[in-house]
Formats: C-alpha cells, structure tokens, sequence
C-alpha cells in the first residue's frame, strides 16, 4: 500500500471542508429558475377580488421584483428601508404577505412605508409553497413572467449590488 | 449581519418546531393516514433542519403535511408527492437521496470501500506470506512464550 | 478578579504547553538529559493552570457574573445551580477550554503514569500531547476567549437554551470530551512511536488501557446523548444520523478498530503500521468532530453558533495535525517491520476483518456526512443524505461484522480450522435461527430486515456464551474457580460483546415493532396502542424554578387493570422561550410506553394532542450499551492494563 494515500485523502477533505467554508448549507436554491411563475392568484390586501395573479406578472413588460414577507418577520424589518430605497431608485416590486392577517399588513405598510406596486395576501402560505419558499423574507426577479433569480433572506445594500444588479441588467 | 438576520429567522421559527401538536384533518381513512405519514418521514423538513416534517411543528412543516394528505386524497401516488415537493424545493427535501447520476456514487460507496479494503488488505498480507503449513516455533516464539508464561505467574 | 486570574492562567497554560512542546524534544532528539527533564513538571504545571482557568471560569457562570460576555450569553440568574455548572461547557468558548483542559489532564496523566517509560519516548510522546494542547490555547486566546469582558453589562443573562437544562445532557458533553481527548493519548504514543521509530508488544501494552478509557468514555457519552435524544425530544427516536453525531460516531467506530488491533499488536508483534494508523485516524476524527461542529459548514441541530473565521483556524489547526502526521506515517511506516505471520483463517485474520469492516463504516458514515458538501461545492447541486441512506449503507457493513464476531473470539490465533469451528457453532447458528423463527410467530411477523437483525443479535449473544461457556469448561469440576480466576480482559471482551448482542436485539425490536398513536383527547378520553389503555384523566399547571409547565395525569391499564400513572409534562421556558416536552415513560423488559402531552387544542384547554409510543426492548438496546461499557471497565481493571505497568519492552 502506498503509505501516502490517507494523506492524499485527507488532503482532500480539507478542500473539500475549506471551500465548503464559504458556502451556506442552508441556503437552498429555487428549482424554478428561468421557469415561469407558478400559477397563482391572491386577493389584494384591503380588496376582495383576485387581482394580483400569475397573469399580473406574465404581462409585466418590465423587469421586477417580487418580494415575500410577513410582519411577524423580524428580519423583514430590517430590510424594509432598502426596499422603500429601491422604490424610489425606480425598481418595481410586488409584494405577497405570507401567512399574515389583512390587520397587521396594514399596520406593517402603513408603519413601515409602502414600496409595492400590489401586495397579495397570501393566508395560508400555499403561493409560498407554490414558489418553493421556505423562510421569510424571500425575494425573486422575474421577467415576463419567468423567475430569473431568488435571494434568501433580507436584501442587504451590498448583495444588492453583488448579485441583484447583474440580473436585473442582463435581463433588461 | 445577514447571518444574523438568518438566524434570527429560522430561530423564531424553530421555536415553535419543539411544541408538540397533532394535526387537525388527518385522513379518516388508516390505510391512507398511514401513507401519508410514510410519505412525510421521507420529506426533510425546510426550516429545522435534518428532521422529517413528521417530527417537526414548525409551521411549513404542518402546511406541507397537509399538502401531502390533499394530494393523496386527490388520488396522487407516493412518488407523484414527492416529484410535486422535489419540483418546488429541489432534491434537498429527500432525506433519502435519488439513486441517479453523482449519487450512484454514493449508494454504492459502502460495497466499493469494502471491495477496496479487502484488496489492500489481500495486497499486504500477500506480501508478507500467509502460514500455510505448521512450522515449529522460531526461536524468538520460543523466548517470548517464556516470557508470557512467566508473565503468566506475576499475576 | 477571580475572571482576569483565570484569563492570566490560560496564558500561563498556553506558554507552559509551548515549552513542554518544544525544549524537551530537542533534548531528546540531541539526547539532553536536563532539557528532557521539564518534560513533566511542564505538563504538570500546565494541568495546574488551565485547571484554575477552567474553574474560573465555572465560579463566574456560578456567581453570575455577567460582565463576562460568555456568562452573558449562556446563563441566567433564575437557572439551578447544576444547569449553571454544565453551562461552562455547554457554551463553544466554555467546551474548546473543557476540551484544553481534558487534553491537559491526560497530558499529566501520562506524565505521571509513564514515568517509567523510557525517557526518550515519554518526553516524546508529552510533546506531542502538548503540542496539540497549544494550538488549542492559541485558538481560545486568539478567536475564542470565554474570559471576555463586556461594559456596560447586562443585569441578566440570556439563558440556556432549555433543551440542554437536563441531568442527561449536562453530563453527556463531558463523557464524550473525555472519549474525544482520551484519544489523544493514543495518538501521541503513536506518533511518539513514528518519530521513535518502533512499535512493539510493551507499545500496544501502553496504548491498550488508553484506547479502553477513551472507548469507555465515547461509548457512555454517545449512549447518554442517544437516551437523552429519546427521552427529551419527544418523538422516541434515539438516533438521527445528523453530522454531529456522526462526527462523535465516527471516533467510536474507529476506536473500537484500534482496540481490536492494537490485541494483535500485542499479542503477535503484527499489524503495526495499520495500529499506528488508526491510532491516528481516530484521533483525526475527533478533531474533525470538533471542527464540523463549530465551522457550520454541516447544517445540524445541534451546532454551536458558527463562525467562518473560527472555522478558517481550526481548519488550518487540523491541517497542521493530522496532515502532519499523516505524513510522518507516510514517511516512517516502512520502518515498522512486520512481525508474527498468521493464516488466512485465524485470530488475527478476524480481527482485521473486524478492522476493515469498522474502517470502512467510519469512512461510508463520513463521505454520507460530506457528500452534501461535497456536491455543492462541485456543482451547486443541494441534497440531503438523510438516515434512509445510513441505514442502509451502515447495516450492510454490521450484518458481516456481526456474523464474524460470534466466530472470532472462538477462532486461534496464527491458524484455526474453520471447518472445525463452524461445526462446534453449527447448533450455536440452528439455535439463533430457531428462536428468531419462533419470536417472529409469537409477534405476528414483521419486515424481513427485523428478522435479520434479530437473527444475528440472538447468534452474537449465543455465540458469545458459548465461547464464555467452552473457555471457563462450564460445569466441569472446579468451572467456578475459572469463572472468578478468567482474566479480565477476557471477561471484558465477553461483556463487551454481549452488550452489542443485546443492544442489537433492542434495535430490531424498536425500529422494526415500534408503534405510534397521535390524537386530540378530552379528560377521560382512552386510547390504546401495544396492548396498554391510556387514559387521560386531568392536566394541572405547575411551576418550576425557570419554566411553567402543563402536567397531565395519565392512567394506564392493561387487560382492564390499572398499572400505573405517568405525569408527562410540556414545560415552557422563560429565557429563552422555548418549550420543551417531558415525555413519560413506562420501561418494562418487553417495551417502552412513551407518552407526551402537547399543546391545548382548544381555549378551553379540555382538548389536548397527546402522542403514544410502543417502543419493543428499548430497554435492551440502553441495557446493552451499558454492559458494553461495563465490559470496557472490566477490561481496563486488568492487572495486565495498569497504565504504569513495566515496560518490558523499552530497555
């Protein structure tokens, strides 16, 4: 046997456990991605009529972002502020409140400013699931009704910049 | 900051992931019930982490039970649930890995090893030549059973 | 002020771990007597100081001293005084200085016991011990200093998370270190005995009781953490296949190897490289446990929180230790010349089947562990090896392991009939496969593998007696005498394996019988599961000193009688919030009835989940393991095992 195998090995899994330093093991990807969006449609916020749908996003002519989030999230609320700034730099965003009462959306929206074109109520979390989410908040760029992108967690200034900016362009 | 953004998140949820609570609308049906519980062990739950959602009472983990027991009662088989939960959140729910591409490797990992094992193991003692016939003791063999029959009466 | 001594005392530890390290082994290398000769009173003194860092440490969580960052985050006025003891290690900063005290307490302990040893090598092996102690003291003084202050301070601390508030898991982090660093010491003698260049029957005689203690420890800690799993989390599992237990598995499996080994290296002056090997490997695992654990690169419920940084340094740490000596092993193994031949079937050749399949289960536990890892950082592709595929991969390497168990210890060392002894064990095996056959008509059958198992527990506990039976000539004049007059390492070795037979009956019993019930009950309300009648008779609320709990009265019957009342509780905690569930269990040598009250269904509270388990000879399998680790006790009370036994061998 040659003697330096298991230091070969074990070379090895060191890589193996340094590159895996960098990576995040719970973050998991969106299946759906440059797949069409999941057929849904959620009632507006404050309206009973289903207004805010699938069909609302497949006829979107620009590039937007959708965003899922919930007042009961308290890491939405650390984001929230960027979204009002991406507002008002001219970026479109939905948004869907997930697993949340029309009461407390209010309040949130009202509280917090509102940056979205439409808010959809998503009660019971089944346009979550439809979209594969799994945390709050979750973000996803969508063109023409095809998702391109999604972001786990709050949208920090520099991920923005790192990793929204380069599809939002490319896709424009 | 984002990593404690994350964790405060998944922490709030896992909270309520260790309070114990049975669903409401269970199948009436056992034969059916029991299905779906299978079905559910297989499911890695999204935001505990390494539990099935049977186990777990976070509230996706509920939601997506109950997802399983619609679908079941909409007539789904076991392997149409969970092509509908691998289309929505990946391979990564599966707490059993496909047996497909990469992970071939990996289901075969354990008979490969072995097989390895058995062959250096073969290479080795080749080397230094296996006992066949009875051969009287050297003389090393000699002084050492003297030295562990004395041993023998320190005791 | 007790803080800053305790501070000042790990720098002291870290400095005397450098020398010990160091100085000494010049002096050996250039043979100077008087360099050597601070060998010991280093690792003394470096015991002495890290042992008042340690309980310093442990005073500040016991007096409350929040201006300790550590305290502050881990603690809690409110806490009873043992939870606020364990909290010293149940915290990354406390654990890391628990691991560089365990590390140094060995250190002295080998110090002190193997002062006989030839000085040369002792002074070796302490700097290796030392060595390994020092990075560890970097790595606490550098990234990980539990003696940080903070100010202002907090008036109260943010508590331990209640899951850890229990009598079982305040003691299983302790036992496991214990078996984690235990290893340590063998992995110093082995590459003492690399940079030494020999390995002979005095070397394992010296590595043996180390690797039994460490064994010891690793098995009672590994067993205390799966019955605490069981009884705490709520659902009657007891094992997971999560990274962090497999990372404290994989030491274990690797561990049992190189007690098996090192026998041979002992009693037959053969496989040597391949001791010195696993003596390093299971070591390697330790320190790998150590660093999935705290680096997050494995998600687990059990993580610490991680930090990238801190994984960066033990990383390289790792790297620096186990890369090291993986290649003194590559370089210096050639030395260690084979010695007592032996036939393909024999005692020895046994054993190194009991080697490769041990090896080749830590190595399959490992890559299932790192395959996610692996594959996302190769493709980017997520997946989740989950306990479906251990399952499966691990118990097609224990039906083998299991099958030569019951023949190895029957077998002679340098060549054996196997004809001869599989025709002594022929009814040994009819008789395993007759009482399996029958068990499974008495239970109404079951899937194929619980007969397997089954099958094999039964044909490794005859076996074992059987061997026990033959070797004290059972009821043959005088058989009495040879019982009580065996030597203890074989009756260790009889215990051990009796202990695994009867754990793996207890595992076919509860994985493959188990039954489950869940429903919403109102007072008065029965349910029945494996023949009991449960009946939920009223819910109080209490109290307790950090926590408000539900408690639910149960009755439970069987065949109309009642036997008993189990109180389970659903305690909410205060700091954290968190709930947990006290399940309560009825243990009877057939089966666990496990029951555990859930939230209230209703407003009203007169609706209640409840959840019933019927878990068959989960007794067994905590039975088992406990006489397993009785065996290793047994074993290391040998005569022959004293850790300061004479070293014949190094003159």
């Amino acid at each position: 046997m040659n003697k330096f195998i298991p230091f070969a090995i074990f070379c090895a899994i060191s890589l193996a456990l340094y590159v895996g330093l960098s990576l995040n093991p719970s973050n998991i990807p969106s299946e759906l991605i440059n797949d069409p969006v999941p057929e849904f449609a959620l009632t507006e916020v404050g309206s009973d009529t289903a207004s805010f749908s699938s069909e609302t996003l497949a006829t979107e002519e620009d590039v937007i972002i959708m965003n899922f989030f919930a007042s009961w999230c308290a890491p939405c609320y650390v984001e929230h502020p960027f979204l009002m700034e991406l507002k008002n730099r001219g970026y479109k965003i939905y948004g869907v409140a997930y697993k949340d009462r029309a009461r407390n959306i209010t309040r949130f929206l009202e509280e917090q400013g509102n940056p979205y074109t439409q808010v959809g109520a998503d009660e019971n979390g089944r346009v979550g699931i439809e979209f594969g989410v799994y945390g709050m908040p979750e973000t996803y760029i969508i063109k023409n009704g095809i998702i391109k992108y999604k972001h786990i967690g709050p949208i920090l200034e520099m991920q923005f910049e790192d990793e929204f900016i380069p599809i939002l362009e490319s896709a424009r | 900051m984002r990593i404690i953004a994350t964790f405060i998140c998944f922490f709030a949820m896992s909270l309520a992931a260790l309070a114990v609570g049975v669903d409401e609308g269970r199948l009436t049906d056992p034969a059916q019930e029991a299905r779906a519980q299978d079905i559910m062990k297989q499911l890695r739950c999204l935001v505990c982490q390494n539990e099935s959602i049977v186990d777990s009472n976070a509230a996706l983990a509920k939601d997506l039970r109950m997802i399983v027991r619609e679908r079941i009662t909409l007539g789904d088989s076991d392997q149409q649930v969970l092509d509908f939960m691998t289309s929505r959140y990946g391979d990564w729910v599966l707490l059993k890995p496909p047996f497909e591409g990469a992970t071939i490797v990996l289901w075969f990992s354990p008979l490969i090893l072995l097989l390895v094992g058995f062959y250096v193991v073969y290479r080795n003692l080749k080397k230094q030549k296996f006992i066949t016939t009875a051969e009287p003791l050297s003389r090393d063999e000699q002084a050492r059973l003297k030295e562990l029959l004395t041993e023998a009466d320190d005791c | 002020m007790i803080v800053e001594l305790g501070h000042f005392a790990l720098i002291l530890a870290c400095l005397l771990s450098f020398i010990q390290g160091t100085f000494p082994l010049y002096g050996a290398l250039k043979n100077r007597g008087r360099l050597m000769s601070l060998s010991a009173p280093a690792a003394y003194g470096q015991f002495f100081f890290v042992a008042i860092s340690f309980f310093a440490l442990m005073y500040a969580f016991i007096v409350s001293d929040f201006s300790v960052v550590n305290v502050a985050k881990n603690s809690h006025t409110l806490k009873p005084l043992l939870y606020k003891i364990s909290a010293t290690w149940g915290s990354h900063e406390g654990s890391i200085l628990f691991w560089a005290f365990v590390l140094a307490l060995y250190g002295a302990m080998v110090a002190y016991f193997g002062r006989r040893l030839p000085k040369s090598f002792h002074v070796t092996v302490l700097a290796v011990q030392a060595m390994v102690g020092f990075g560890f003291y970097l790595f606490l003084l550098l990234t990980s200093n539990p003696f940080e202050r903070v100010f202002p301070f907090p008036m109260e601390g943010n508590g331990l998370n209640p899951l850890l508030q229990d009598p079982g898991l305040a003691f299983h982090p302790p036992l496991l270190y214990m078996g984690y660093v235990g290893l340590s010491v063998t992995f110093s003698f082995a590459v003492g005995a690399l940079i030494a260049g020999r390995v002979d029957a005095a070397w394992a005689r010296w590595v043996r009781p180390w690797t039994l203690l460490a064994w010891c420890f690793l098995t009672a800690g590994l067993s205390l953490g799966s019955w605490w799993a069981y009884y705490e989390l709520g659902w009657g599992g007891w094992w997971f296949w999560d990274p962090v237990e497999n990372a404290a598995f994989m030491p274990w499996l690797v561990a049992t190897g190189l007690l098996h080994s090192a026998i041979v290296v002992e009693k037959r002056d053969t496989l040597k490289a391949w001791t010195i090997l696993l003596a390093i490997i299971a070591f390697s695992f330790s320190l790998l446990g150590t660093f999935i654990v705290r680096s997050g690169v494995l998600t687990s419920v059990h993580a610490f929180a991680t930090d990238p940084e801190r994984g960066v340094f033990i990383l390289a740490f790792l790297f620096l230790v186990i890369g090291g000596s993986l290649l003194l092993f590559a370089m210096r193994a050639d030395r260690l010349q084979p010695g007592g031949l032996f036939a393909p079937v024999s005692r020895e050749s046994m054993l190194v089947i009991n080697n490769l399949l041990l090896s080749v289960a830590a190595l399959v536990v490992l890559f299932g562990t790192l395959y996610p890892l692996l594959r996302d950082a190769l493709t980017g592709d997520k997946i989740t090896v989950g306990p479906p595929f251990f399952n499966m991969a691990f118990g097609f390497l224990m039906i083998p392991l299991l099958l030569v168990m019951g023949l190895g210890p029957s077998t002679n060392w340098k060549r054996a009939d196997l004809v001869g002894l599989l025709g002594r064990l022929k009814f040994i095996m009819l008789a395993a496969l007759l009482a399996t056959i029958v068990i499974f008509y008495i239970v109404d059958g079951g899937e194929i593998m619980a007969a397997v198992w089954l099958g094999l527990g039964l044909w490794l506990l005859l076996s074992t007696l059987f061997e026990w039976a033959e070797r004290v000539k059972l009821f043959k004049s005088g058989f009495m005498a040879r019982i009580i007059r065996q030597p203890r390492a074989s009756m260790g070795m009889s215990f051990g394996h009796l202990g695994l037979a009867i754990a793996v009956i207890g595992i076919s019993g509860t994985s493959y019988w188990n039954l489950e019930h869940q429903d919403i009950m109102r007072y008065g309300d029965s349910a029945s599961i494996g023949g009991y009648d449960v009946t939920l008779r009223d819910t109080d609320g209490i109290a307790g000193p950090n926590y408000t709990a539900v408690k639910a009265t149960f009755d439970v019957s069987r065949d109309g009688s009642t036997i008993t009342t189990l109180e389970p509780e659903a305690r909410v905690y205060m700091t954290p919030p968190m709930p947990t569930t006290e399940a309560a269990i009825l243990s009877t040598l057939s089966a666990d009835l496990f029951v555990v009250i859930g939230e209230a269904n209703n407003k009203e509270h007169t609706e209640w989940a409840v959840r019933l388990y019927y878990k068959p000879l989960q007794l067994w399998l905590w039975a088992g393991v406990a006489i397993m680790v009785l065996g290793g006790l047994i074993s290391l009370s040998d005569r022959r095992f004293r850790m300061g036994a004479p070293t014949r061998g190094y003159k």
